[in-house]
């Protein structure tokens, strides 16, 4: 990942660069109008964070029942992305709704789920950055149950209210918005992939500098 | 062995709440202050909104098991009898077990005396199907204890942990609330909602399954120095 993280950069520079257009080009959907566009930031952005979310409940898993310090440098690397992609969520997806459905926020099974996961996922760093020494093992447990809660989230928010379009929207979507979405998607994804390399990375070198401090005071 | 330092823990807490009461005495007139604040924003004209007793009930329920379970792991923090019971030579996980059990029973009581106070004064026919109603608040008691005994264990080395708690602790509840109000207003319904109620505490019950297995998992590691 070392090597490749200056190409990948640029390739993620370039992509970045040509998405707007690629967007601009795209069909407009009939509905919604310019609304629609907010579709390739709001999609991949919210599989980004579910992605993020997994990696850092496995990561924790691996930091609690093996104690691998790596892990741990992942884990709140993940959790802080998923706070990240989950405010794009957050925030484009009321931008869209207010056109689609005529209101800001419901209290709907998806949204429901993203609120909550993105609030577990906030005081998961809430944790780690004023629970003070022992917060890593805390903040690791709290993130295993948290990825054990989803299925159950999910069940109950959507047994109690169900609006949101169905995740089946994305393979039948039509030739002409079809390839602009993957784009974004790879695109959300790459840029996902540097920070998460480079928070890791910081993450190490601190813990290496922690490490310094305290055999020079020994 | 397990079954037994369990009981032991849970013998040991109800000794010393049965001096003082201070827990059960709190926690009781804590629901009792929610369920007044809750009237005036759910009250209207003097009748109550449809559907209020469910919220209104597994709220106090809530709340006032933070408060508890805050309250008894400050108890161990204070005279550092929490690693007293850590270095005792016996299974961590049934010191969790027996912690949890002990607010199991605390909020049981609570609840005894929640539900007819809930039922009287919003109009609601909680006792209707005493025996579902009996169930949802079983599944769900424990399945708030579960979660709630691990993260109040962990924290009780960590400074600002009476704050930390109920952040820790709502979100990651969401699916016991949902569950608990759904069913409980399931049963509300005239003529009641059996088949949904029971839908609700078969989510529960396979929730508390699943988060035992993983919190007596964890305890172990977690409490390690």
């Amino acid at each position: 990942m070392r090597t490749l993280f200056v190409p990948l950069i640029l390739v993620a520079t370039a992509m970045f660069a040509y998405a707007p257009y690629m967007i601009d080009q795209a069909a407009y959907e009939s509905s919604m109008g310019l609304v629609s566009k907010i579709f390739y930031f709001h999609a991949p952005s919210g599989m980004v964070m579910l992605l993020s979310a997994v990696v850092c409940g496995v990561a924790s898993a691996l930091y609690l029942w093996r104690r691998n310090p790596m892990a741990d440098h992942v884990a709140i690397a993940a959790a802080e992305l998923t706070v990240l992609y989950g405010l794009i969520v957050l925030v484009t997806g009321p931008l869209w709704a207010r056109k689609a459905w005529g209101i800001w926020w419901d209290w709907e099974a998806r949204l429901t789920m993203s609120f909550v996961g993105w609030l577990i996922a906030v005081s998961y760093l809430f944790v780690r950055k004023y629970g003070g020494p022992g917060s890593d093992k805390l903040g690791a447990a709290l993130a295993v149950f948290g990825t054990a809660n989803v299925p159950f989230i999910y069940l109950s928010v959507n047994l109690w209210r169900t609006l949101h379009p169905k995740t089946s929207v994305v393979p039948t979507l039509p030739p002409l918005i079809r390839g602009p979405f993957w784009f974004s998607a790879l695109a959300l994804f790459l840029m996902y992939l540097l920070l998460l390399t480079a928070r890791v990375h910081l993450e190490r070198q601190r813990a290496a500098l922690d490490a310094l401090y305290l055999t020079d005071e020994d | 062995m397990f079954v037994k330092t369990a009981l032991l823990v849970l013998k040991k807490d109800f000794a010393i709440e049965v001096r003082s009461r201070e827990i059960l005495y709190t926690t009781l007139l804590f629901a009792l202050s929610c369920v007044l604040v809750f009237s005036i924003a759910f009250v209207k004209e003097g009748e109550p909104l449809l559907d209020a007793a469910a919220g209104i009930l597994w709220i106090a329920v809530e709340f006032a098991g933070t408060l508890a379970l805050g309250k008894t792991f400050e108890r161990e923090r204070y005279a550092e009898t929490l690693r007293a019971l850590l270095l005792a030579p016996a299974p961590r996980a049934a010191i969790y077990a027996g912690k949890m059990l002990g607010i199991v029973l605390l909020l049981s009581v609570a609840e005894v005396l929640l539900v007819p106070l809930v039922a009287l004064l919003f109009h609601a026919p909680l006792l209707a199907h005493p025996a579902l109603l009996v169930a949802l608040l079983a599944a769900g008691t424990i399945g708030f204890a579960i979660v709630g005994t691990l993260f109040a264990a962990m924290l009780v080395r960590v400074r600002s942990r009476d704050v930390m708690l109920p952040i820790l602790l709502y979100p990651m509840t969401v699916p016991v609330m949902i569950a608990g109000v759904r069913g409980t207003s399931a049963l509300l319904q005239s003529p009641a909602d059996v088949a949904s109620a029971g839908m609700w505490i078969g989510l529960l019950a396979s929730l508390d399954v699943v988060f035992l297995t993983i919190a007596l998992w964890t305890f172990e590691p977690l409490m390690t120095e």
